[in-house]
């Protein structure tokens, strides 16, 4: 390409630039999010980018210092609100880690249905969005009719469909009902087959290999040296799972893979939440079967012993004394916590998401820190983008799976 | 091949580096957890990087803790590191006076320092020696303090639209 320099007669005083700078965002379609990026421009080609976060950050870490550990779980609900009840399931393993509480083996596999529900709702979301970005609107609306059956099922296990507020310390507040486990049914014999027709739709798709392939690409060394984990970081070649580097939640019962990718561009970002879709189905199927099979009471139970945190039945309060005592000590936060220091993490929708909890033995944390995984890796998002065309930096920015509000906190 | 690498091999490794400086090692639920002074911090972490056996390559997190009752150690930087491909964490810590608030930053080491060495600016005024871009990055620009301290509290206290007694403050 020669180079050609336009001139174009400014006014007096004017500075003459041979690059253009384009404001993108706080609130522009395509960031899906509200964050900013300021991008330097030549011609088409993105010469630097700057970005700006931060628009709706809530103190999340500071409110949590003057709440109790349960009141906290509503606060998670809005980091990654695309699987919220991955964080919920993430900050109960944190405060049962902390207080040595013994989950039964039901609770964990129930958890693992929904903490999967999530993980695909999650992929869902943010490989459309390519979709969307790269000019496929189909795909997008047509898998909305399966997050919305995901969002049936959170309805019906605990209420809420976007910031599910699911389960507490030990367990979950009510057992799954039949119409629960009818709806995982549903969603177990009738995802595989719209999955499969989504992939079709893109992953051999000439117009979308050649949109994503090659763009947004980083290294194994380089997304390491950025924090990048989960998706992210697996489609640079990188097998690092959380499920399998430290299992919770019983994840060491199921068989399942991780996908690796090998450049790390936006094209491998798709397959591999396209794969861990896959695998999510697996577990579930998996994790289904497993609680269908139990038998007595252990195919009852829904939560653990642990009458210090784990709020008894309405019944119960209303007519037994020991019920209505630890309701009360509960509802009034007088019970303490043991003092420590817990790092505990599980494999959000979109990277290691870890809870940092210092405690002192009161009531409240005395510091919480949320690891939150998009945060970090959005750092490296100018290196991605720079070089490349500005319309691949769109895609590359979906491909990221960035939530603002697991980024602002 | 290489033994598997375990929490007392790296407490041993580094003992043997840099005895009194590497203290107060802990386990608290499994993880390796170890204290050094502040100037020390980048040449631990480089060693903890650069040895073939220990390769903490990646950092998980950094964040601070504000303890408003130890003098001359008000502020902790937290670093959670971890070895992949043993698959095994640790935790170091460096104490800092909040007069002189100056720890050296890990971004030599680690691009992703960059943005949580900002927020923990951002939040505790941690100053970062050598940071490429040391400002703000949640807060407000003009933001004059640093909110995680304990000495601001949750709600804004100059507020007079309240009745504390009925809030149960009185």
């Amino acid at each position: 390409m020669t180079e050609q320099h336009h001139h174009i007669k400014l006014p007096e005083g004017s500075i003459e630039k041979q690059t253009t700078t384009l404001n993108m965002g706080p609130t522009h379609p395509a960031t899906h999010g509200v964050f900013q990026n300021i991008m330097e421009l030549d011609g088409e080609r993105v010469v630097s980018a700057d970005s700006t976060v931060g628009y709706i950050h809530r103190a999340f870490e500071k409110i949590a210092e003057r709440r109790p550990l349960y009141q906290i779980t509503p606060l998670t609900d809005r980091l990654n609100y695309c699987s919220s009840p991955i964080n919920n399931m993430g900050w109960h393993h944190t405060c049962e880690k902390l207080l040595g509480v013994q989950t039964p083996k039901r609770v964990d596999y129930l958890r693992i249905i929904i903490m999967e529900l999530a993980r695909i709702a999650d992929h869902l979301i943010c490989n459309s969005i390519v979709g969307v970005d790269t000019g496929a609107y189909t795909g997008f609306l047509y898998v909305m009719q399966y997050r919305e059956l995901i969002y049936e099922i959170y309805e019906e296990v605990c209420g809420s469909r976007l910031t599910t507020n699911i389960g507490r310390i030990g367990g979950f507040e009510r057992n799954f009902t039949d119409t629960a486990f009818k709806k995982i049914e549903k969603f177990l014999t009738e995802y595989p087959k719209v999955l499969k027709e989504f992939e079709n739709l893109f992953a051999r798709n000439r117009i979308f290999m050649e949109r994503t392939m090659g763009t947004g690409g980083i290294s194994a060394e380089r997304a390491l040296n950025y924090g990048f984990t989960g998706p992210n970081l697996r489609a640079a070649g990188v097998d690092y799972d959380v499920r399998i580097h430290a299992p919770y939640s019983s994840y060491q019962d199921f068989d399942f893979t991780i996908p690796v990718g090998k450049t790390g561009d936006n094209y491998d970002r798709f397959l591999v939440r396209n794969e861990e879709m896959w695998q999510s189905l697996s577990l579930i199927q998996q994790a289904y079967h497993k609680i269908q099979d139990m038998k007595g009471t252990e195919a009852d139970v829904y939560h653990a012993d642990v009458p210090e945190y784990y709020l008894p039945k309405k019944e119960d309060v209303y007519t037994k004394m020991e019920a209505l005592i630890w309701h009360f000590k509960i509802i009034m936060g007088e019970v303490d916590m043991p003092k420590g220091e817990v790092y505990h993490s599980v494999e959000g929708g979109n990277g290691e998401l870890g809870f940092y909890l210092i405690s002192d033995g009161g009531r409240a944390p005395f510091r919480l820190h949320f690891r939150r995984p998009c945060f970090i890796y959005y750092q490296a998002y100018p290196e991605l983008v720079k070089g490349g065309m500005l319309s691949d930096a769109i895609v590359t920015m979906s491909s990221l799976n960035l939530i603002a509000g697991e980024m602002d906190a | 091949m290489n033994m598997a690498l375990s929490n007392e091999r790296i407490q041993q490794k580094l003992t043997e580096k840099f005895g009194e400086a590497v203290y107060g090692f802990e386990e608290p639920y499994g993880l390796l957890s170890f204290e050094t002074a502040k100037e020390n911090n980048l040449k631990v972490m480089q060693f903890l990087y650069d040895d073939a056996e220990l390769g903490f390559h990646f950092l998980t997190d950094l964040c601070a803790v504000n303890y408003p009752d130890q003098p001359g150690r008000e502020l902790a930087v937290v670093y959670h590191l971890h070895n992949l491909s043993e698959n095994i964490r640790l935790r170091m810590k460096v104490f800092t006076g909040i007069q002189t608030p100056d720890v050296y930053t890990a971004t030599s080491l680690f691009s992703s320092a960059n943005w949580m060495e900002r927020e923990t600016y951002d939040f505790f005024g941690v100053n970062f020696v050598g940071h490429p871009n040391l400002k703000r990055i949640l807060n407000v620009d003009e933001m004059d303090y640093f909110p995680l301290r304990k000495e601001y509290p949750l709600e804004d206290q100059t507020r007079i639209d309240k009745d504390d007694e009925m809030f149960g403050r009185g």
